[in-house]
């Protein structure tokens, strides 16, 4: 395997370069093709390589590396930053799916780092300290990026930064999937009363949701968001995963809920299950039995204003 | 005429958008259950993750229902993870459950990381000017049995293949707005009757 052999791959282009003319890296259909290959799919957040290997096991479509999961990164205070690529390079080592890591809010460097770690797709993430009140100029790398919104206006001012997925924010490390809901449905609503707007409407809902009128013109089109759209934030069960694939979510994000349940191969196996047959009670009745405890979680009503994530980034 | 398309995970709805516009609203169906693949006169196998993809087919008992079909001499079109789930053999593989139709040896992520990700022109058996193909993390084939034709080479390795009724390529036909190798394959559709 080539994967992570940097002077492998030189040769491969070398080898590809003679013999055709024009070969062309870190298009937009390339990144928000990769976001396409992950719909459908359960991405996981992991610690270690033995977290990697259970998800993937388990069937996740991708997996996030990260320093501590939400949950840790909450009760432990400080600064939170981007994993230590020691343990970014032995994860990508152990598993064959793609692996995306966290950087901060823009933090370009941190993203750099991640970039050239060989890492399939940089989530910039509020879960992380901000390091600025700009987010990274995303167009400028050949990775694609994640990144998190609230609402549509949110959404559209990071794909127009060059975010080729979104995920819509909960709050993270709650194991409560309340704010998911809200947002999801926020999004959603928005886009569906796009519906009926004609362009003099459009302009002026682009103006007061500070997005890009184009972008809303595409949304309004498509009837969804221009990228793919996954939901995360406070998903710890089989069941809170089916329900925001009911609200229209292309995926999920499990952050805390695997690795802090009580069964974590079980419930990452359920929760993958709970994704497909989503429309199925009976089959998400079956795999959500004898799971164990999830995680226990904290409700995010009893959260110090000061310590809530998601309205981190703006 | 039903095209089925595996609904499992991974760009299923740019699959059913591009086989409506080839042959017509209505003909795509997705397959997400077993007893809908039984229907169909044509499959295809999407992108996506093939570890993913590889355990749903297992745990649905739609993998068999696939490889009945193939053998009763239903044509298969698979691009990209659905290239690997075709396949006999994966280099190194030990987690990928395939449905080992296709007599290819394939590589998984065989140009690196996303970073590594490409488009390119390709010359194609059969084509009278390049094809633009889209390779996201995508196969190739490095080895192939004799009964295998090959249809376009990128560097040393073969990235688009037919043996009888499967056609398997490493790139995505669906992403982009040209539709040879989807009407190749409503040509190899037509063979059949």
């Amino acid at each position: 395997m080539l994967r992570g052999c940097g002077s492998d791959l030189n040769t491969f282009r070398k080898d590809v370069s003679m013999e055709l003319e024009e070969l062309r890296y870190g298009t937009e259909l390339l990144k928000r093709g990769f976001a396409k290959m992950q719909k459908g799919g359960v991405i996981m957040d992991v610690t270690n390589p033995e977290q990697a290997g259970i998800a993937e096991e388990a069937g996740a479509v991708a997996v996030m590396a990260l320093h501590a999961v939400p949950a840790d990164i909450r009760k432990m205070g400080g600064v939170a930053r981007m994993a230590d690529p020691k343990v970014i390079e032995e994860i990508i080592g152990v598993v064959t799916i793609p692996v995306m890591a966290k950087a901060r809010i823009g933090h370009f460097v941190e993203a750099q780092i991640i970039e050239a770690l060989g890492v399939d797709m940089v989530d910039e993430s509020e879960v992380l300290t901000p390091a600025d009140e700009f987010h990274i100029d995303k167009s400028r790398f050949t990775v694609p990026f994640v990144c998190g919104a609230r609402n549509l206006g949110e959404a559209l001012r990071r794909i127009n930064e060059g975010a080729a997925m979104i995920r819509t924010k909960g709050e993270a490390g709650t194991g409560d999937v309340s704010q998911a809901v809200r947002h999801m449905k926020m999004i959603m609503g928005e886009i569906r009363r796009l519906k009926g707007m004609n362009d003099e409407e459009l302009v002026r809902v682009a103006r007061e949701i500070e997005a890009d009128l184009d972008l809303v013109k595409e949304c309004r089109a498509m009837e969804r968001l221009p990228v793919v759209n996954f939901a995360a934030g406070g998903i710890a069960t089989p069941a809170d995963a089916a329900l925001m694939m009911h609200l229209g979510a292309d995926g999920v994000f499990v952050g805390s809920g695997i690795f802090k349940s009580d069964n974590p191969p079980a419930m990452a196996k359920a929760i993958v299950e709970a994704v497909h047959h989503y429309d199925d009670p009976a089959h998400l009745a079956l795999v959500s039995k004898g799971l164990g405890a999830a995680m226990k979680g904290i409700e995010v009503s009893a959260i110090p204003e000061g310590e809530v994530l998601q309205s981190r980034g703006w | 005429m039903r095209i089925g398309v595996l609904a499992f995970q991974g760009d299923v709805s740019e699959h059913l958008r591009a086989v409506d516009e080839v042959c017509g609203r209505g003909t795509a169906i997705p397959v997400r259950r077993a007893g809908k693949v039984p229907l169909c006169q044509g499959l295809i196998l999407p992108g996506g993750e093939s570890t993913s993809i590889g355990q749903l087919l297992e745990s649905t008992g739609v993998g068999r229902e696939i490889q009945d079909a193939a053998h009763s001499g239903i044509p298969i079109m698979a691009t990209c993870a659905g290239l690997v789930l075709l396949s006999r053999e994966i280099e190194g593989n030990f987690r990928v459950r395939q449905l080992g139709l296709m007599d290819i040896l394939v590589s998984r992520n065989a140009f690196g990381p996303q970073r590594e990700s490409f488009e390119a022109d390709l010359d194609v058996v059969g084509f009278d000017r390049p094809y633009r193909a889209a390779f996201i993390r995508a196969p190739a084939i490095t080895r192939c049995g004799q009964g295998v034709e090959r249809l376009a080479e990128c560097g040393r390795w073969v990235v688009a293949a037919r043996e009888g009724n499967l056609l398997g390529l490493s790139f995505h036909p669906e992403l982009t707005a040209d539709m040879r190798f989807h009407e190749l394959f409503l040509e190899m559709m037509g063979e059949v009757k």
